[in-house]
């Protein structure tokens, strides 16, 4: 995230998102721009609502009307996602970007077996039956089910099992970017550490990226290297992992942070956020956060805060900096 | 069990508790052992949370407190008296008016076709705690303003699909606390609300304890907010309660290992920024059809022994009000 001399592999540029409603468009993603250096693990974290999802979808061009991207730029390498045509896309798909879905059970298709839909996307591009074959079983080894299991159909696996062959085939065509839309969410939380340990060490081995999008801070910390923090559709604040914990910002990702309970140290109260997220039909004027702002000032109703660069890689869009 | 000792100071006893459901055909009839041999103690004016994975029994435990579904075997005392003897077929609408229930999803435990004030005003005509228009309308608007929604007479009139997921949560509080209940079961209370707004209702419930003196059972997955709301902490896996005691000691001296394997796996950044590492395929949690004799843990546990495949442990005490149901301390 932070202007390297190394070319980011994914850049993110003013990206503008709208759903049209009957109530008028909802701004669900209002000019973002972050970008994912090669082997980060990029952290977008924010509520439900706030635009985390609709950005995934947005990368990939996998939105269906009524949401419409209305601008902006997505490079990879020095080409614009946003300017693919159907062709080039379905070859881009997958095989340079791919995402893991939040529920497993709703990504698989419950009357294929796991075999067939791992094999679907390798022959789709281009990859002869016998190799994808061997490549399937090597897949499920390395994100560790018993390759025996190909065989079946999603509902003989639990819930974890699941989660692995979907991730088993989000890495079938080696992508330098893989996206985790919420990945573990709906799993128990030993479940979700064994994955996230897997992928952990998968990463290390094989290289690839992550924007791993969840409204876990907790997690992300662990998780990522870098973090963004969304509300209501912008990017208030984004800061390598480390910085961003120690020296949080941006009174929303205090009140983030407020917001976790801890299972060590001293106990004390935990004060959350006052108020509720706005409705991005009609979002707040000046800063979208300013009504549920203990440091609220005149100005923040007034004018949007520009986004500043704090330090080398922190950057952070609020009226009190 | 010896009835006798129950002191007065137990809101909330239970002992032995189990649940199976029957599943398969006539001819094939196998159990779901989905609660097994539960036992826990509540005090009055405090919070016992109950913490586990899905699937681990917490939700059936509480149903079978609240009296919802039948009880396989075992005693529930509320308030000194084995209520599954002195009302066997049903709870009463005194037990229904002390014990109350909150659920998960305020989207769902809410009516959509009809106005805050009515799901409000429902148990007060019910338990004839109100009579008249007005009084009802002005408990209502109490009720209200106890969960801290204003303006409580404009909101009263709102539909649940105009509030957002918070304020549905505390109206569901609110319907609890119309009956004046002196204990409440609180199933997964925060799980599906936004992360910024768990905190105010977390320390809602809290408030209520301290103001009204109201017990509760809370369930969570989550043992992090089992720390901060719960002065008694059990944990539960595969329908058996495993280990319980006071929350601080659980969570700075536990010694199952599956409340270990659980405490490790909780994201906790306060605990200073670990990286993830290594390959730890834990395993997963045995099916609860017709189970295996002895401890649940045992296909996964890192200290088993030949013991733990033959019989469940008793219950053992660690510390002072710290006990476990494993082999390691069993003397």
């Amino acid at each position: 995230m932070n202007p390297s001399p190394v070319s980011p592999l994914l850049n993110i540029h003013d990206l503008r998102v709208v759903y049209l409603t009957t109530r008028g468009p909802v701004k669900a993603v209002d000019g973002v721009s972050f970008a994912i250096q090669p082997g980060e693990v990029v952290g977008l974290a924010g509520e439900s609502g706030s635009g985390k999802s609709t950005i995934a979808h947005a990368i990939l061009r996998i939105l269906h009307p009524p949401a419409l991207i209305t601008g902006g730029q997505a490079l990879f390498g020095n080409r614009d996602i946003m300017k693919m045509d159907d062709a080039e896309l379905g070859q881009f798909r997958w095989s340079n970007i791919s995402i893991v879905f939040q529920s497993a059970m709703n990504s698989l298709n419950p009357v294929m077996k796991i075999r067939d839909q791992l094999l679907d996307v390798m022959l789709q591009h281009g990859l002869s039956k016998a190799d994808a074959n061997k490549r399937a079983l090597d897949l499920f080894k390395l994100v560790g089910i018993d390759p025996q299991r190909l065989n079946t159909y999603p509902h003989q696996l639990s819930g974890g099992m699941r989660q692995r062959a979907v991730i088993a085939i989000a890495l079938a065509l080696n992508p330098p970017l893989l996206i985790m839309d919420e990945p573990t969410t709906a799993l128990d939380v030993v479940v979700q550490k064994d994955i996230l340990q897997q992928i952990a060490v998968l990463r290390e081995k094989m290289g690839f990226s992550i924007l791993f999008i969840t409204h876990d801070l907790s997690l992300l910390v662990e998780f990522s290297t870098h973090i963004a923090i969304m509300y209501a559709g912008e990017i208030v604040e984004q800061a390598p992992a480390r910085e961003l914990f120690s020296n949080p910002l941006h009174p929303y990702t205090l009140g983030l942070m407020n917001s976790f309970p801890s299972i060590s140290g001293e106990k004390h109260k935990l004060t959350g956020i006052p108020g509720s997220p706005p409705d991005l039909v009609m979002p707040p004027s000046g800063c979208r956060f300013h009504p549920r702002c203990p440091k609220v000032m005149p100005i923040c109703s007034e004018t949007t805060p520009v986004t500043k660069s704090i330090s080398p890689g922190h950057l952070v869009a609020c009226h009190l900096y | 069990m010896d009835q006798l000792e129950i002191p007065a100071t137990n809101i909330l006893d239970v002992r032995g508790l189990t649940k199976h459901f029957p599943v398969g055909t006539f001819l094939k009839t196998r159990q779901i052992h989905a609660v097994e041999d539960v036992s826990f103690t509540l005090k009055r004016g405090q919070v016992v949370a109950l913490v586990g994975e899905s699937g681990s029994g917490k939700t059936t435990t509480i149903r079978m407190v609240a009296r919802l579904i039948p009880v396989t075997h075992g005693e529930i005392f509320f308030e000194s008296a084995n209520i599954l003897n002195t009302e066997p077929h049903k709870a009463s609408m005194d037990y229904r008016s002390k014990v109350q229930l909150i659920f998960q999803d305020p989207f769902a435990s809410l009516n959509a076709v009809h106005t805050i004030e009515h799901h409000l005003a429902r148990p007060l005509i019910i338990h004839k705690i109100a009579t008249g228009r007005q009084e009802i309308h002005d408990r209502v608007c109490d009720l209200l303003e106890t969960v801290d929604i204003k303006p409580a007479a404009e909101i009263a009139h709102r539909y649940p699909h105009q509030l957002s997921g918070g304020q549905r949560q505390r109206v569901a509080i609110a319907r609890a606390l119309a009956v004046d209940p002196k204990l409440i079961l609180a199933d997964e209370p925060i799980s599906m609300l936004d992360v910024s707004i768990r905190m105010g209702i977390l320390n809602l419930i809290s408030r209520l304890k301290e103001e009204r003196g109201i017990s509760y059972v809370y369930i969570t997955h989550d043992l992090a907010s089992a720390r901060y709301i719960g002065d008694q902490i059990m944990v539960m896996y595969a329908g058996h309660v495993v280990e319980g005691g006071n929350s601080e000691e659980i969570m700075g001296g536990a010694v199952h290992p599956y409340t270990q394997l659980l405490l490790s796996a909780v994201p906790d950044p306060r605990s200073g920024l670990r990286t993830l590492k290594g390959t730890g395929t834990h395993g997963e949690v045995p099916s609860l059809i017709d189970p295996l004799p002895g401890c649940p843990f045992a296909a996964r546990c890192p200290k088993v022994m030949s013991i733990c495949h033959q019989r469940m442990p008793e219950q053992t005490g660690v510390t002072l009000g710290h006990w476990v149901r494993c082999h390691l301390f069993s003397s």
